[in-house]
């Protein structure tokens, strides 16, 4: 099955309505309106395929269908909230490089064009046009960091959903007091 | 309305606070506690791996407040920035009831003798304010005792060779081994060092009336759902409420200690939770707020007879800044490593505190806590890139199959870094704000190289594949282990306080906590400062009541 964000616009938009609703979440939506607190349904398609770049899905899901996206979206409306800004400039700065270098936004590029144009951002070496009032590495340094926390952290601040990560790394979830070791009571 | 006048006031109820507060209560005095923080139970931040006292992405979970504390950090250029408590570089500690023994990893050390004497033994070092503390281990030792038996202290030192005497065991055995444990023991005694159960200031069993630990995956960072883990907290501090001669006050900000028009201190004023401005009047006061927050209050005490602040005539308040410099070692396995059986850290050995020939210092080693996924997506193996495929592949891989050994160097203390006031940036409540800079000695990292390659070589000896070493930054210290600011000594042009913790030139005002340590022992502090807060109360106690005439 392909990434959501391979699919148009608004294919997009509505899987991303439906993996929400499968989680339980109240999402109304009209044309062209987003379901995020702070992303337009442009700018979650574009950081979720440069999440999935970070931790692609391979035999187990990656960071899309954690909803990293959604980690990032709810704490840039909490504590990162100082961060929203460089998610509006850098988000657009990737796409601008995208179309720059792939004649596409960056959901559409091939993977290895994906996996490219990260890589010289991380290394400072992107088109430089669109990174002036932020630059690549530091927007690519705070995508890195919310895709880890989101992937790998609890699922409580909207990703990792069910406990992904932690099953692909065989920790037991859910934690439970004394789960497999009744003799500690407390 | 004006406050009660009382005998004492505390500011700060973490691991020195908490013990004066209970000591002083305890010998009759009329005692308000002051804490900034507020009193935090487990269920407060439950297990959330992205906020908590460790990790801090999502807010400093154990105060303190993230937009009204801000700090300003000076970085070895010289560039200045304003920080908030969940930045790295804020060199935060705790602030709630209990302090940093609410949610530490609970390491329960005594220094070694050594330790008291660091110039002694190594002679005086360029660039070091390096000294002997004014006091020795054998008059800590009675304390260190008290502190072990009435907070709570488990394990078992007695294969430690190179520890300092004790009189008395501790009190509860230790937690039975986990997998790392069975790993490591056999190959630490194959390589001749003297592994042993490190003490911890938490119940392996049950003990004053608080259950064992039921070895979860969240202790360091985080507060005990069995309050198994012992602070001031779930000990003393209920003791000294239950005395009737204690109050504690929470959401409490010290805005400067109040003398009168002979130099005496008189009292604290305080800003409450509302916020109101309040004077409390005592005839003694006790300065608890950990390195950065005791030094940065004395400084903003001024007042015509001390334009610089309380106790520091010679500009050493503030000074000698240290915490550890943290170093060691990973190890990959090609077998699994990881049992889920907290708190994970429990092997340590210190053959290498002191004795390291042509060396100065040195530090304890030790397995490492249990690693919260999001902890290990930075332990990556050298050529393993930060993102990408290879990055889930290594994490899926190893995170049941590593083992890290760590310890913390013993700094030398630097006279450069230091808290000072900033003339500008305030706080919410308008007191000017701490200002760090300094750096760290370029020992720290000669010393963490030597010991991280014997923490290297002790993962080899126990069949790790593949392991590589992490040294310390050259950049200021301090953080949860922060000591040093308002240093103990005999000659006040030297020091901030005397050997029972009395600012010097005063009579009545006193800081008893990590602050006076002179140097920091290659410990985590917190039995230490334990220690002191026992044994200064002691002297406390007995100076009010024979200045008092009491019985």
């Amino acid at each position: 099955m392909d990434p959501a964000y391979k699919l148009s616009r608004r294919g997009f938009l509505q899987a991303s309505i439906a993996m929400a609703a499968a989680a339980g979440a109240g999402v109304g939506c009209e044309a062209g309106a987003t379901p995020w607190r702070f992303f337009s349904v442009d700018e979650a398609r574009t950081l979720a395929a440069i999440c999935d770049q970070i931790i692609p899905p391979d035999g187990d899901p990656g960071a899309a269908w954690a909803g990293v996206v959604n980690y990032i979206d709810r704490q840039l409306s909490g504590p990162l909230a100082s961060l929203r800004n460089s998610y509006r400039l850098g988000l657009a700065a990737v796409d601008h490089n995208s179309r720059t270098l792939h004649s596409n936004p960056f959901p559409d590029a091939t993977p290895i064009q994906q996996i490219e144009l990260l890589r010289r951002m991380e290394r400072g070496q992107a088109p430089s046009e669109p990174w002036k009032q932020i630059t690549s590495i530091e927007f690519f340094t705070l995508v890195l960091d919310h895709t880890m926390q989101g992937f790998y952290g609890d699922p409580r601040h909207g990703g990792n959903r069910e406990g992904i990560s932690w099953k692909i790394l065989g920790i037991p979830y859910p934690p439970i007091r004394g789960r497999f070791r009744p003799e500690f009571k407390s | 309305m004006s406050l009660k006048h009382v005998n004492a006031v505390v500011v700060g109820a973490g691991a020195g606070g908490g013990i004066v507060a209970k000591e002083l209560a305890a010998a009759g005095l009329s005692v308000v506690l002051l804490e900034r923080g507020k009193w935090l139970t487990p269920f407060d931040c439950r297990k959330d791996d992205l906020h908590n006292q460790r990790t801090t992405v999502l807010g400093a979970a154990f105060g303190p407040e993230e937009h009204r504390n801000p700090r300003v950090v000076v970085d070895q250029n010289g560039r200045e920035q304003i920080v908030t408590p969940s930045d790295g570089k804020y060199n935060n500690n705790a602030a709630c009831v209990g302090g940093g023994t609410l949610s530490y990893g609970a390491m329960a050390w005594r220094f070694m003798e050594k330790d008291f004497r660091m110039r002694s033994t190594y002679g005086s070092v360029e660039g070091s304010t390096l000294e002997d503390w004014p006091i020795s281990y054998n008059e800590l030792e009675p304390y260190y005792e008290k502190a072990e038996w009435e907070v709570g202290v488990s394990g078992d030192d007695s294969a430690n060779i190179f520890r300092a005497p004790r009189k008395r065991a501790l009190p509860m055995p230790p937690l039975p081994p986990n997998r790392e444990y069975q790993i490591l023991k056999p190959a630490a005694q194959r390589l001749g060092f003297h592994p042993f159960d490190i003490p911890m200031l938490r119940n392996s069993v049950p003990y004053n009336g608080r259950s064992g630990c039921m070895r979860c995956r969240w202790c360091v960072g985080f507060a005990c759902e069995v309050n198994a883990k012992n602070g001031t907290q779930n000990t003393v501090i209920p003791t000294a409420l239950d005395t009737g001669n204690c109050e504690l006050r929470t959401e409490c900000i010290a805005r400067e200690i109040l003398t009168d028009s002979q130099g005496n201190v008189r009292g604290v004023a305080y800003f409450d939770s509302a916020p109101r401005l309040q004077e409390q009047t005592a005839d003694l006061v006790v300065i608890s707020g950990s390195a950065n927050e005791s030094a940065r209050l004395l400084l903003n005490s001024k007042s015509r007879l001390f334009p610089n602040g309380l106790g520091n005539r010679y500009d050493w308040v503030g000074r000698n800044l240290q915490g550890h410099a943290y170093t060691g070692a990973v190890g990959l396995f090609d077998f699994e490593t990881y049992d889920d059986l907290g708190p994970g850290a429990c092997l340590a050995i210190c053959d290498f505190n002191h004795g390291n020939r042509g060396l100065i210092s040195g530090g304890m080693l030790a397995n490492e806590f249990i690693r919260l996924p999001y902890h290990f997506v930075n332990w990556r193996a050298p050529g393993i890139p930060s993102w990408g495929l290879a990055h889930k592949q290594y994490m899926r891989q190893y995170y049941r199959r590593s083992v890290g050994i760590i310890g913390p160097v013993q700094e030398l203390p630097v006279f450069e870094s230091r808290v000072q006031v900033d003339p500008t940036v305030k706080d919410y409540w308008g007191i000017p704000v701490a200002r760090l800079s300094g750096h760290r000695h370029s020992n720290d990292r000669i010393a963490a190289q030597f010991l991280s390659s014997k923490a290297e070589a002790w993962l080899k000896e126990a069949g790790a594949m593949q392991t590589w070493t992490f040294l310390p930054a050259s950049g200021l210290s301090g953080g949860q282990h922060q000591a040093g600011t308002c240093r103990m000594g005999n000659d006040p042009k030297t020091s901030v306080v005397d050997r029972y913790c009395r600012v010097h030139d005063f009579d009545n005002l006193f800081v008893i906590d990590g602050s006076v340590h002179v140097t920091n022992g290659g410990f985590n502090p917190v039995l230490t400062i334990m220690a002191i807060a026992y044994y200064a109360s002691e002297n406390l106690a007995k100076w009010w009541k024979s200045v008092r005439g009491a019985s």
